[in-house]
């Protein structure tokens, strides 16, 4: 009986307890089905996202890059198509076999092998590598004949930057290569749209304008595994290309300068003397861009980073010259504005003068004899400006210089490189060197030499703006959407200059943007210029030998010769032909002109480093370029007026 | 003699008819669904999970109607038996064993890999079944009493966690506790070993394995190492959670097929399901386990014998330990401990487990007038 009533209570007991443990499962479950709940339906979005994130993963691909025009819409930048041969090592079944043979038929070179291996060990299987960037025509025909062979390998068509004309655009556009670490941080829209091989500016104006040129990328989505291989895509969106970019430049003409500068280390700078259109700028020795494109072997970069003439310099605005002669024209018109002397102001040359103990020297040994403004400037008499100069002072000579754009940058911040140069006073020397000017200084800048400093640009501004008639004008290299056509440019001037005698200083002010007058009198422009076509046109002129008797083509200019090294006594005794003086010891030739005389519209300037003497080496060159500058005029007007009407 | 009387035996088809139907459908059902779900984690092919899921589903299935028709007084005779194999197998294991991913827990019997522990969880039941069986009431609470049960349940255990594997030796400590507590034991018993465990809980934690201790640090913070250790329940969390309420749709739950979910074979089938049918899905199949239990718990309710009554509860407990702790732990509810989700997880150890003890329930059912001396 016990034995039952224990048995009794057993049960009892087993069925409470399990009454209390049904109830806490409940509980339990409960629990979980709140669980549930609260992940799958409240924070359902949350977990959604998260998993997207998970599977989706976007591909930027390899932006357009924006295109370079010249001022006749030929493409002088763009974008060519590139084979290139892809390789998925998932995709291969063996890769060794495929590889030996691509080696063979690629003629793949040592290095290059063991690079491709070196990086198919690196990367995840599914990655593409790049066994070659730019395939020859011949090669991916050759590839393509002999793909049944080669499974896995993908011929692929991609787009590379190309530069049409070689070595004709080098320093103004300057070239692309692959996007380095600093290129990266530098520059947030690169660091934005960088993708791995994109190529960016490096120089020039593919550096300047970046951001306009780089474009948008272009996104392909896929779905990804949890080791991030694609496993299928799943859109695409194609990306915007870069700006185009119209330059003012006229590839005839860069080209022409090109060949002009063959073998030579110097510079042409060509602008329009009412639009400030640079209508060329050609630095030499140029180099291939292009060699840059895919990476440039050692033994290019070499080549042209020991060369002694220095390609990797744009010279019209990075090199640095003693103007020399080309200077004197400054100097007169200063002496004019200032009335220092008039037209008949006449100095006697005897080839020398001497002051406080110390010799002067003209470059003619004999001397000019009595020489005047016109004169002086036509045979370049170094006495005659030593003399005015004396009278006129460094101070004032700043003034007028600077006024004309000597000193100051002329494209702003269009090209990186650009140099300001120096137009010294006694003010700058006093900050600078500490010491006092002395009058010796005078003179020798009052010829172009000493301190002073120019850009070949500079000095085609120079001359440009004592062409127009003393008007400043705004020198670009982009074409402008809403230019001014010339006329409309001739009317503002003209408008300034009938104010100038009327209420000068106020509206001189008002109309400081457009098209000052540079000058206190337009008489004093004008003997200046009539002095310059003497140098050209007149017998024992200085670049007498290099005019053009055409009134078409006739232009006026003014020759220099800056000296890189003081000339000694002995030196002068030797008087040593150009040809037995080494060549980083030889003179500068520089020349600047304008033309055609009647009715100017382009000025230019031409450096040669070490090329001898102005008349002899610079000259000539102009002669040579002229004819063509004002053959391309009519069509450039076309040209103008078409866009003009577009907008 | 009495034996006779007490215990007249039904025929076959008397057996048959009182098999539990409901039971046997929520099983088959549930077989069904784990077919479908490993087919899912194949990739939708029938690969090599998928085949070994669904022949080891469809032979223990078969083997556990069989069984069923043993007499409930079979599997109180071989209670012991059965215990005293499991462990001396358990002890092999651990001399012998087949090493895998850092634990000795399996040994081979050249036609199966045998994981031991997943048999003890069902035989640490029956065993403890029987020994309460005998037990009187008044006798329960007894020090000699408690002994020996507290031997039977920490000889396994010490045997499991030294494989190492902490998930099972809970889930036979969990099992065998319930046991223990539905014979009666008193409750103030358990107060003091929880107190107990409380108190000794920074020494346990000394001497668990660095991994374990990881985890329950992951457990506290999955975001801590988003990448190591607290992957597994960012990415279960994150499938669970993207379901939304119909789920993605069979076959194409992503986290699964793009293999961000870690061992969805085994221990994260119920993510795989919860991430393609959603929260209706999931709600489902939990209702098929609560069916389950309720039944097995039922069948307990109208069993005459003691043993089997005891059993019928404890291993309904059981099995809602495994299926709790298994969904706790892939919600993010409790530390990532090693516990499959019965008959759902790849596994024949855990089947066969699992199987045997429904076998055992079944037969409790057919035989529940059957009183045992």
């Amino acid at each position: 009986m016990q034995g039952e009533n224990f048995g009794v209570k057993k049960i009892q007991t087993i069925n409470r307890r399990m009454f209390i443990i049904g109830a806490a499962k409940f509980v339990v479950f409960t629990a979980i089905i709140a669980r549930l709940f609260s992940l799958q339906i409240t924070e359902n979005k949350k977990y959604l996202t998260l998993s997207d994130k998970n599977r989706l993963r976007e591909w930027r691909l390899a932006p357009i890059r924006g295109e370079f025009l010249d001022y006749f819409e030929n493409v002088i930048a763009g974008n060519l198509k590139v084979y290139q041969l892809h390789v998925i090592p998932e995709e291969v079944e063996d890769f060794k076999y495929l590889m030996v043979r691509l080696k063979e038929i690629l003629s793949i070179s040592n290095d290059n092998f063991k690079k491709i291996i070196k990086q198919k060990n690196r990367q995840k299987p599914w990655e593409t590598i790049i066994i070659s960037k730019n395939l020859t025509w011949e090669q991916f025909s050759k590839v393509n004949y002999y793909l049944h062979d080669l499974v896995g390998a993908k011929p692929v068509l991609s787009v590379s930057r190309n530069y049409p004309f070689n070595e004709s655009y080098t320093h103004v556009l300057g070239y692309v290569s692959e996007a380095s670490e600093k290129d990266i941080l530098n520059n947030k829209t690169i660091k934005d749209t960088h993708v791995p091989g994109l190529k960016v500016g490096k120089t020039g104006l593919e550096k300047t304008f970046e951001d306009e040129l780089i474009g948008t990328n272009g996104i392909q989505r896929y779905e990804v595994n949890a080791y991030g291989k694609r496993i299928s895509q799943l859109d695409y969106t194609n990306g915007l290309s870069g700006e185009t970019i119209q330059l003012t430049t006229d590839t005839e003409i860069q080209k022409v300068c090109n060949e002009l500068l063959k073998g030579m280390a110097g510079s042409i700078s060509v602008m329009d003397i009412y639009t400030g259109e640079i209508v060329a700028m050609q630095s030499s020795p140029s180099f291939n861009p292009n060699l840059f494109l895919f990476g440039i072997n050692q033994d290019d970069w070499q080549l042209i980073r020991n060369n002694p003439l220095k390609p990797l310099v744009n010279k019209t605005l990075s090199g640095l010259y003693s103007p020399g002669s080309t200077f004197k024209p400054m100097v007169a018109l200063s002496a004019l504005e200032n009335k220092i002397i008039d037209e008949n102001f006449k100095v006697n040359c005897t080839g020398k003068i001497e002051m406080y103990g110390q010799t002067y020297h003209c470059w003619k040994k004999k001397g000019h004899g009595i020489v005047d403004l016109k004169s002086a400037m036509k045979q370049s008499c170094d006495t005659y400006f030593y003399e005015i100069a004396r009278k006129l002072g460094v101070d004032r000579l700043k003034e007028t210089s600077t006024k004309f754009g000597l000193g100051e940058k002329v494209l702003n911040e269009t090209f990186n490189n650009e140099k300001k140069g120096l137009i010294p006073d006694t003010k700058w020397k006093k900050n600078n060197l500490g010491k006092g000017w002395v009058i010796g200084e005078t003179l020798i800048t009052g010829i172009g030499q000493g301190y002073t400093q120019t850009t070949p640009l500079q000095l085609c501004l120079m001359t440009a703006q004592l062409a127009n008639g003393g008007f400043k004008i705004y020198p670009k290299i982009i074409v402008e959407k809403n230019g001014k056509t010339t006329e409309e440019i001739k009317l503002l001037m003209d408008e300034n200059s009938k104010n100038l005698n009327i209420a000068s200083e106020l509206l001189g002010l008002l109309n400081k943007e457009k098209y000052e007058c540079l000058f206190k009198n337009s008489k004093n422009i004008k003997l200046v210029r009539e002095a310059m076509f003497a140098s050209t046109n007149e017998v024992r002129g200085t670049s007498y030998s290099s005019r053009i008797d055409d009134p078409k083509y006739q232009f006026a200019g003014k020759t220099g010769t800056s000296q890189v090294k003081r000339i000694t006594k002995a030196d002068r005794e030797l008087d040593l032909k150009t040809l037995d003086i080494p060549y980083n010891e030889r003179d500068h030739a520089l020349y600047i002109a304008f033309g055609p005389y009647k009715n100017p519209r382009y000025a230019l300037s031409i450096v040669i480093e070490h090329g001898g003497s102005g008349s002899s080496t610079a000259a000539p060159i102009a002669k040579k370029l002229f004819k063509l500058i004002i053959d391309r005029h009519e069509i450039r007007e076309q040209t103008r007026k078409k866009k003009i009407t577009k907008v | 003699m009495q034996y006779n009387l007490l215990n007249a035996q039904p025929t076959f088809f008397q057996k048959l008819r009182n098999f539990d139907y409901v039971l046997l459908i929520c099983i088959l059902l549930l077989g069904l669904i784990s077919a479908l779900s490993m087919y899912s984690t194949d990739g939708g092919e029938i690969l090599f999970h998928s085949k070994s899921h669904i022949s080891k589903f469809l032979i223990f299935f078969i083997m556990m109607i069989f069984m069923s028709f043993f007499n409930i007084k079979f599997w109180h005779y071989f209670a012991y038996l059965f215990y005293i194999v499991v462990l001396f197998f358990l002890v092999w294991a651990s001399l012998y064993g087949v090493k895998a991913s850092g634990s000795q827990r399996w040994i081979n019997l050249y036609f199966i890999n045998l994981q031991p522990s997943e048999l003890m969880k069902i035989a640490i039941i029956i065993c403890l079944a029987k020994y309460y069986h005998r037990v009187q009431q008044n006798k329960v609470n007894s020090f000699q009493v408690m002994f020996v049960a507290l031997v039977i349940l920490i000889l396994p255990i010490m045997l499991v966690i030294t494989q190492p594997d902490l998930g099972t030796s809970i889930l036979i400590a969990l099992s065998g506790l319930v046991v223990i507590w539905l014979a009666g034991i008193n409750i103030k018993y358990f107060v003091y070993s929880f107190i107990a465990l409380l108190i000794s809980l920074p020494f346990a934690i000394a001497f668990l394995q660095p991994y374990q201790k990881l985890r329950v640090l992951t457990f506290l913070n999955p975001d801590r190492d988003p990448l190591g250790a607290g992957y597994q329940i960012i990415q279960s969390k994150i499938a669970v959670g993207s379901g939304g309420l119909t789920g993605k749709g069979f076959l194409k739950g992503t986290q699964s097929y793009l293999e961000f979910l870690p061992e969805k074979h085994t221990d994260f089938i119920f993510t795989l399901f919860a991430e393609e049918h959603g929260f209706l899905g999931s709600l489902g199949l939990l209702l098929i386990y609560i069916i389950i239990i309720y039944r097995i718990l039922r069948i307990g309710a109208i069993s005459r014998s003691y043993f089997a009554k005891l059993f019928c509860y404890g291993y309904g407990s059981a099995l809602f330990f495994y299926v709790t702790v298994n969904m706790s732990m892939v919600l993010g509810l409790l530390p990532i401990v090693g516990s499959p989700l019965p008959i759902m997880s790849y596994g024949g150890s855990s089947m066969l487990a699992t199987m045997i003890g429904f076998a055992i329930v079944m037969s409790a059912k057919i035989n529940h007038k059957q009183l045992i001396a």
